[in-house]
């Protein structure tokens, strides 16, 4: 076995096309992974018409004034501007592509918010032009634009409810009011009634003024009570709901230690599958498959040299891209002996069913191909999150997952790299029994390797 | 190849036959008596479907045995058994001594890999004491020293078929099995080819080989076996299957196919 092993890494050496790429390939598309998963989503560029004269970008009522130019900040920040001067150069970025969507404020905008919050009257309203081309982009550009208005909605009604509570509290405790210039001061329902209240006590008992009095004092208490409770009232809705977070016990994997994992475990199942597939494949397409058995080697001992060397390879390559990754992303060093582990046990399993997959192809092309088509859907599977399939369908995904070594192995590298659970022991159990379960299928499949 | 005496034909008569259409009376023996290789009912089915049907035969040392057939009669898979590639449905390969050495059709070699190399490997897989003196004696033995460190997959199919046959011979067999050692091979190669196999022969070496070149076979083969649809149709020397149909014939092909005609195939 062992100058089998010395003569496959000749053959490798000596096709440096191939391994370039079966070293550069999945490490691309590995680290692509890792950075969709780990980086923020992007901002989509949206072009901007603001009709708003300047210095009109305030709404005033009663003594208050709200600025509507410090939420507009906020939308920007999550987007890329890009300012236009004309509705029609709005509409011609869209459609051109160099924006996702058009934002147009119209002139009168403040005034409409004015007239809304003042006398309840108008819906004021922002022109947004999407771009239909491309779906995706489309409700992105959307979800997004819609969900900032919908915080400066929000802040401004918030704004809005601050102002009026703190008229209200004026209005019943009395206070200082700015008119034309002028500090006014206000009474205030509760001054108000208790002038009242002593200036029935000074009258005589059949004062014809009596009655009135007392219905203005009654209509006082009635008014001081409505408002009091009112007061705090509108006070809370702004935000009515408060949600307390309870983190359960144990560690979380910082993001982008995830996302190292998966890189690593992607790169792991693709050169080891790729390997060993492709490796035990050539002994058939050399014809060297039936030399090999009668007597010089037994098929067991064929398989156990192909899926050692694939997963000594594979695993060689992506612990040498973890120490790598560690200079970027945090992993624990202290855990490195678990990393071996992690990726030799993940390497074997990778290897198994990679001479599968030789065995049942025969040729190295159809090998190379079934491997591609097998790994990539069942390590998409893998990586879809619990909760954003119906309970029915994660049971199917799970099954299909159980039976392949990628996610034991994501689950067993990811404990090595910041211990968190599940612990490493049952995924290493989990890919020994995938390994030799594959062996055993590679091993049905050489019954028919030789045969034309 | 480098040249070999010329090996004197032999009138081997022992031989065994197969029942039913054979041409000639069963005759068993239960030991190998002295024989290279005895085959004792072999047979070979594929599903429903018989590769080989029982065959019975023994081969003398020395001996050059050709076997020919239509395509699809069972040559290949017959060898395959002998050679332990291809295990029997039933029946015995009975091997006093010695190794078989086994040449495929198609070459078993590493592209990837230089003569050198492929030599090296399967001298070390045979677990023989000094590797690199065989791998030595086969360059030298197939005239391929000039081409020790040249990759397989760049040489001519006729040097690639000396270096799959060079490694057939590295475990020094008591039986080499050849299966179609010339056909990739031009008319100064198969020359040489046959002076090499010869030089074989006449060393002691058993060899089998399988042929569609009828005149090949009776012009090298001591001893023919004829199998068609499995079966084998006739076991002795390429005279005597003249004489079973009649002799006289000037042309042995001629007389093969008359042979067959007349047995049905």
């Amino acid at each position: 076995m062992r100058w089998l092993f010395v003569k496959d890494l000749q053959i490798l050496k000596r096709s440096p096309l191939l391994v370039g790429l079966l070293v550069v390939y999945p490490i691309a598309i590995a680290l692509m992974i890792g950075f969709a998963l780990s980086s923020p989503p992007g901002k989509p560029t949206v072009a901007i018409l603001n009709e708003v004269p300047p210095g009109q970008g305030t709404i005033s009522f009663g003594s208050q004034k709200i600025s509507i130019s410090q939420y507009a900040k906020q939308l920007f920040d999550s987007i890329n501007p890009l300012k236009v001067s004309s509705r029609d150069e709005a509409v011609a970025k869209v459609r051109s592509g160099q924006a996702a969507a058009a934002l147009i404020v119209p002139s009168d905008f403040p005034a409409q918010i004015e007239s809304l919050v003042t006398q309840g009257v108008g819906s004021p309203t922002v022109e947004l032009i999407l771009n239909s081309k491309d779906p995706l982009e489309r409700q992105f550009a959307e979800q997004t634009i819609n969900a900032r208005v919908n915080e400066v909605e929000q802040a401004v009604s918030q704004q809005v409810l601050r102002v009026a509570v703190n008229d209200l509290n004026q209005v019943l405790n009395g206070g200082k009011l700015q008119f034309l210039g002028q500090n006014v001061p206000l009474l205030g329902l509760r001054n108000s009634r208790a002038i009242i209240q002593g200036t029935l006590a000074s009258l005589p008992p059949n004062s014809p003024l009596r009655p009135a009095l007392k219905q203005v004092v009654n209509f006082a208490d009635l008014a001081i009570q409505g408002l009091g409770f009112a007061s705090p009232v509108l006070g809370s809705i702004g935000k009515p709901l408060t949600v307390d977070t309870t983190q359960l016990a144990g560690k979380t994997t910082p993001t982008a230690t995830y996302a190292a994992a998966i890189a690593v475990i992607v790169s792991l199942m693709f050169v080891a599958l790729l390997l060993a597939s492709g490796l035990l494949a050539i002994e058939r397409s050399e014809n060297a498959y039936s030399r090999l058995i009668r007597g010089l080697v037994s098929p067991s001992g064929l398989l156990s040299e192909k899926v050692g060397l694939s997963a000594v390879c594979a695993g060689a390559l992506t612990l040498a891209m973890a120490m790598l990754v560690s200079l970027f992303v945090h992993l624990e060093w202290a855990r490195f002996p678990l990393w071996v582990l992690a990726l030799g046990f993940g390497g074997l399993a990778f290897g198994a069913l990679g001479v599968a997959i030789g065995g049942v192809a025969r040729e190295v092309s159809t090998a190379s191909l079934m491997a591609f088509l097998l790994s990539l859907p069942i390590a998409f599977l893998a990586l879809i999150p619990a909760n954003a399939v119906s309970g029915t369908l994660k049971s199917v995904l799970d099954a299909i997952s159980f039976f392949f070594p990628f996610k034991a192995a994501l689950q067993a590298v990811n404990n090595a790299f910041s211990g968190t659970s599940p612990e490493i022991w049952g995924p290493l159990l989990h890919l020994a029994v995938l390994a030799l379960a594959f062996a055993a299928l590679a091993r049905l499949a050489l019954r028919r390797f030789a045969s034309r | 190849m480098p040249s070999a005496a010329p090996v004197a034909r032999r009138s081997s008569l022992r031989f065994e036959s197969a029942a039913g259409n054979s041409l000639h009376s069963l005759s068993t023996s239960t030991e190998t008596d002295g024989a290279t290789l005895a085959v004792r009912e072999v047979t070979k089915r594929f599903g429903s479907r018989t590769a080989v049907a029982p065959i019975s035969f023994a081969l003398e040392p020395g001996q050059l045995v050709g076997i020919i057939g239509p395509n699809g009669a069972g040559k290949t898979t017959l060898l395959s058994i002998l050679a332990g590639v291809t295990p029997a449905t039933s029946g015995k390969v009975l091997q006093p001594a010695g190794k078989i050495g086994w040449v495929p059709q198609q070459p078993a070699l590493y592209s990837k890999l230089s003569v050198a190399e492929n030599l090296r490997l399967f001298a070390r897989l045979e677990k023989l004491d000094d590797p690199e003196e065989a791998v030595g004696r086969m360059l030298a033995q197939t005239g391929l020293e000039d081409r020790a460190d040249d990759e397989v997959g760049r040489l001519s199919g006729g040097n690639q078929q000396r270096v799959n046959i060079a490694i057939g011979l590295l475990c020094a067999p008591a039986v080499l099995l050849l299966d179609e050692p010339s056909a990739s091979l031009d008319p100064r190669q198969r020359e040489r080819l046959w002076e090499f196999i010869g030089g074989l022969a006449g060393g002691g070496t058993t060899v089998v080989f399988s042929t569609h070149n009828v005149a090949e076979a009776e012009r090298y083969a001591d001893r023919l076996l004829v199998l068609v649809d499995g079966e084998l149709l006739f076991t002795g020397t390429p005279a005597e299957l003249e004489q079973a149909v009649g002799g006289g014939s000037r042309d042995f092909e001629a007389a093969f196919v008359r042979f067959l005609h007349e047995r049905g195939h």
